[in-house]
């Protein structure tokens, strides 16, 4: 950030110092305060997931002019990644008027803002991460783990490898080996390997990298030697792209890698260079900005200069486009919360009611212009995940190839493990379990 | 030079009663005034972290200002009292919150003791060196061992409400009036610590380990003692600092950089004081909220919060270099030398 463009940027707001006093022309706003971090060591997914996020609510707003006439707002407070920093930044935002959710995408923030939020009554959204066990919503009331949990994810690897060999019972007697980042996330899915392993006779070995990961050639070497089918890199920041330049040097194909959710982005595979070419990886926003809504918000808020990527070949990115179906099922559930309650801004506990009702079925996506985005989303009071399915994409040295059709993991196996740590949090913490009934009454 | 530098042995008595006044007027207004008027959004996120982290560097003074022994693992041993309570708590239902407290920082003076061993024979350097063996085993250990979180998947835990007998401190002023009541009474337990034999032992050790040794202070024994007094109350930091601040533990909020944060807390406020601690915290902590508030009702919405963010980072730095330029011995001898000005130089 260059001195000159700070000073012009002083210069600019004391212009417009008088301006935002002006805007509050519309009746109704709905609120969304984001914990968002631009700088520090995670900035790269942190301004292309805001950005793509702020784009969607934008899109809304100039098109549509907001949600049925009522106008979405936001703040931004810098988080950096950092769990104190986040609640500071809850803490300031928390009194606002007519917060609709709240989208830390932030595991630790996350943990730290659930008492909060259920005492405050507004929904927690942490789509594609958060606490596994927050998607059974008898318990977690607040807490919505959109789209996949961790443990989803797991099976939905697993799934797809079952496909690509041709049928899950051809993978009885296959080699994986799960290279995980040495932290409580890449720890989570330890359990889940093994338990698939157990039901569909594969063999698995996990192996740690220690936090930050740039150094793996004891890991790699210990791969070499046993000779795996396939390695699942369950990777963060650094500990990507060095997991795929060392498989190129011991000789591993980068075909034969499969990423996680955290392990899909460009700023994974760029820095690899040619190592990762090949590699592929999970995600639930197919990338690329071919689609009908990351078109729109090209035309509508990019060419009218507002658009919040200062790189605008971010667009359609695969963090840029998570920000864009994160503002899809923001906005939609307060749409649907809006049939029930009225045009108006929504208390945070009718939001939470408009996502229990959160259904968006293949034809309303593709009337949303997200059709290939993403598949589709059905959540209910007790389902706070959604249902939601998984695609694979390719990295060919420039972009991300979907490779795969749309992939459901397998919850029926999940959902008892779920229900058993939940129910173990609901006692831990004195939570009667909710009803269908109760997920209906809604406070103001 | 000769040991005996606490500045405070040379202080008159009428200066010493102004002191206690002063004391007094600031616990009055924390414990009486804010509570009557702050908002949350003081307590919560202001106030709460502000304390833990006070304390935090009081007890790295005791370690670094008083004794001289160079810590990098401050943020281990808050982790340490962190966990420890989180499992007395939880394993050992029936004891009251604040024996866990009291038994987590016991825990932390304990590991404090063990990564002070090294300290017999490094110095300086080498000793924060050794001491940084403590940041990047502890995390190790609380990551790898699924027990310390009880299991958790996500090596998260949520922390329980804050107890006394009956009393629960749910609220934001609740959370913060038990902090400033434990951070009261560590903090005039430390200073009293320094003015006892065991402190000028502390000093002496500082100053000059030989002559320490030659006028009968047990040098060892005063190096391990530091460490374990530190750790405790490192410990008891980490304590409010999970459940009464974030109301989570996990191990990574405990890095390296939460020990250098605590390092610059004394460095900042000044060495060897216990108001330093304070006013370092007060520095470290709150100012930068300060700043990015401001900026971000100025700048808010113009340019995007990290601009406003690297710009603040840009402020700091160049006000930290400013202080330590103008008053190498931090903000503490800052504020007495103003006092001293003000107040016509008493002898």
């Amino acid at each position: 950030m260059s001195l000159s463009r700070l000073l012009k940027a002083t210069a600019l707001s004391a212009a417009l110092a008088l301006l935002p006093l002006s805007t509050a022309a519309f009746a109704d706003e709905q609120f969304f305060p984001l914990q968002s971090y631009r700088v520090g060591p995670y900035a790269a997914g942190g301004t292309g997931f805001f950005g793509g996020f702020i784009d969607y609510l934008n899109l809304i707003n100039i098109r549509d002019g907001g949600v049925n006439g009522v106008k979405l707002t936001w703040d931004e407070g810098e988080t950096q990644y950092e769990v104190e920093k986040g609640v500071e930044v809850y803490e300031r935002f928390k009194n606002h008027p007519g917060i609709a959710t709240w989208n830390p995408l932030s595991v630790g923030i996350a943990y730290a803002l659930i008492d909060r939020v259920t005492a405050d009554k507004v929904p927690l959204l942490t789509i594609n991460h958060g606490r596994t066990d927050s998607t059974d919503g008898r318990v977690f009331k607040y807490i919505f783990p959109l789209l996949l949990n961790p443990y989803s994810e797991t099976s939905g690897i697993i799934n797809y490898l079952g496909t690509k060999e041709g049928g899950l019972d051809k993978l009885k007697g296959k080699k994986i080996v799960v290279l995980y980042h040495g932290s409580p996330y890449g720890k989570e899915t330890i359990p889940i390997y093994e338990l698939l392993a157990k039901k569909y006779g594969f063999e698995v070995q996990q192996i740690e990298v220690p936090h930050p990961g740039n150094e793996q050639q004891a890991q790699w070497l210990t791969i070499r030697r046993a000779k795996p089918d396939y390695v699942v890199l369950r990777g963060w920041g650094v500990m990507n792209p060095v997991a795929l330049k060392t498989a190129q040097k011991t000789g591993f194909p980068a075909d034969r890698i499969i990423g996680n959710v955290w392990s899909n982005s460009e700023e994974d595979v760029i820095p690899a260079g040619d190592a990762a070419k090949g590699y592929t990886a999970i995600t639930t926003q197919a990338s690329g900005a071919q689609y009908p809504v990351l078109q729109e918000i090209q035309k509508v808020v990019y060419d009218a200069g507002k658009g919040n990527l200062e790189d605008k070949k971010r667009i359609g990115s695969v963090y840029h486009n998570l920000g864009v179906v994160n503002g899809i099922l923001n906005v939609e559930a307060i749409r649907i919360a809006q049939e029930k309650f009225g045009k108006r801004t929504l208390t945070g506990d009718e939001v939470r009611w408009g996502l229990e009702h959160l259904k968006l079925d293949p034809a309303r996506v593709e009337a949303l212009g997200a059709k290939g985005l993403f598949h589709s989303i059905n959540v209910t009071w007790d389902n706070h995940e959604g249902d939601g399915l998984v695609t694979f994409q390719q990295w060919d040295g420039s972009k991300w190839n979907v490779v795969s059709d749309w992939i459901a993991p397998d919850w029926a196996l999940l959902r008892p493990i779920i229900e058993k740590s939940s129910e173990a949090y609901a006692k831990e913490h004195n939570i009667p379990l909710r009803t269908a009934a109760d997920a209906d009454q809604v406070t103001n | 030079m000769s040991i005996s530098v606490t500045p405070s042995i040379e202080r008159s008595l009428p200066r010493a009663a102004i002191g206690g006044l002063t004391v007094a007027a600031i616990l009055f207004i924390a414990f009486v005034v804010l509570p009557s008027v702050g908002s949350d959004y003081l307590f919560e996120a202001i106030l709460t972290p502000f304390l833990a982290l006070a304390l935090a560097g009081v007890g790295l003074n005791l370690l670094t200002g008083y004794a001289g022994q160079v810590s990098l693992g401050s943020a281990a041993f808050m982790a340490v009292g962190a966990f420890a309570a989180y499992n007395f708590n939880l394993r050992v239902p029936e004891l009251p919150f604040l024996v866990s407290i009291v038994l987590a920082g016991l825990t932390a003076a304990g590991i404090g003791l063990i990564f002070g061993l090294p300290s017999l024979r490094l110095r300086g350097f080498y000793l924060a060196v050794s001491t940084l063996a403590a940041q990047f085993f502890v995390q190790w250990a609380l990551t790898k061992f699924g027990w310390f979180s009880n299991d958790n998947p996500s090596g998260i835990i949520n922390a329980p409400p804050l107890k006394i007998a009956s009393v629960t401190f749910d609220t934001a002023v609740g959370r913060y009036l038990f902090s400033l009541g434990i951070v009261t009474v560590l903090t005039f337990l430390a200073w009293r610590l320094t003015r006892a034999q065991t402190g000028r032992n502390f000093i002496a050790v500082r100053d000059n380990q030989t002559a320490a040794r030659v006028i009968g202070v047990p040098v060892l024994r005063t190096k391990l003692l530091a460490f374990a007094v530190s750790s405790f109350i490192i410990g008891v930091a980490g304590v409010l600092w999970a459940f009464a601040y974030l109301r989570t533990v996990e191990p990574a909020g405990f890095n390296l950089d939460r020990s250098f944060q605590i390092l610059f807390i004394i460095i900042i406020g000044g060495l060897a004081s216990i108001r330093g601690a304070f006013l370092g915290a007060g520095f470290i902590v709150v100012f930068p909220l300060l700043l990015s508030r401001l900026g971000g009702e100025l700048l808010g919405g113009i340019v995007d919060s990290g601009v406003v963010e690297m710009s603040q980072r840009i402020v700091i730095g160049a006000l930290i270099i400013l202080f330590l330029i103008a008053e190498p011995k931090g903000l503490a001898e800052l504020g007495r030398r103003a006092a001293r000005r003000l107040g016509g130089r008493p002898t």
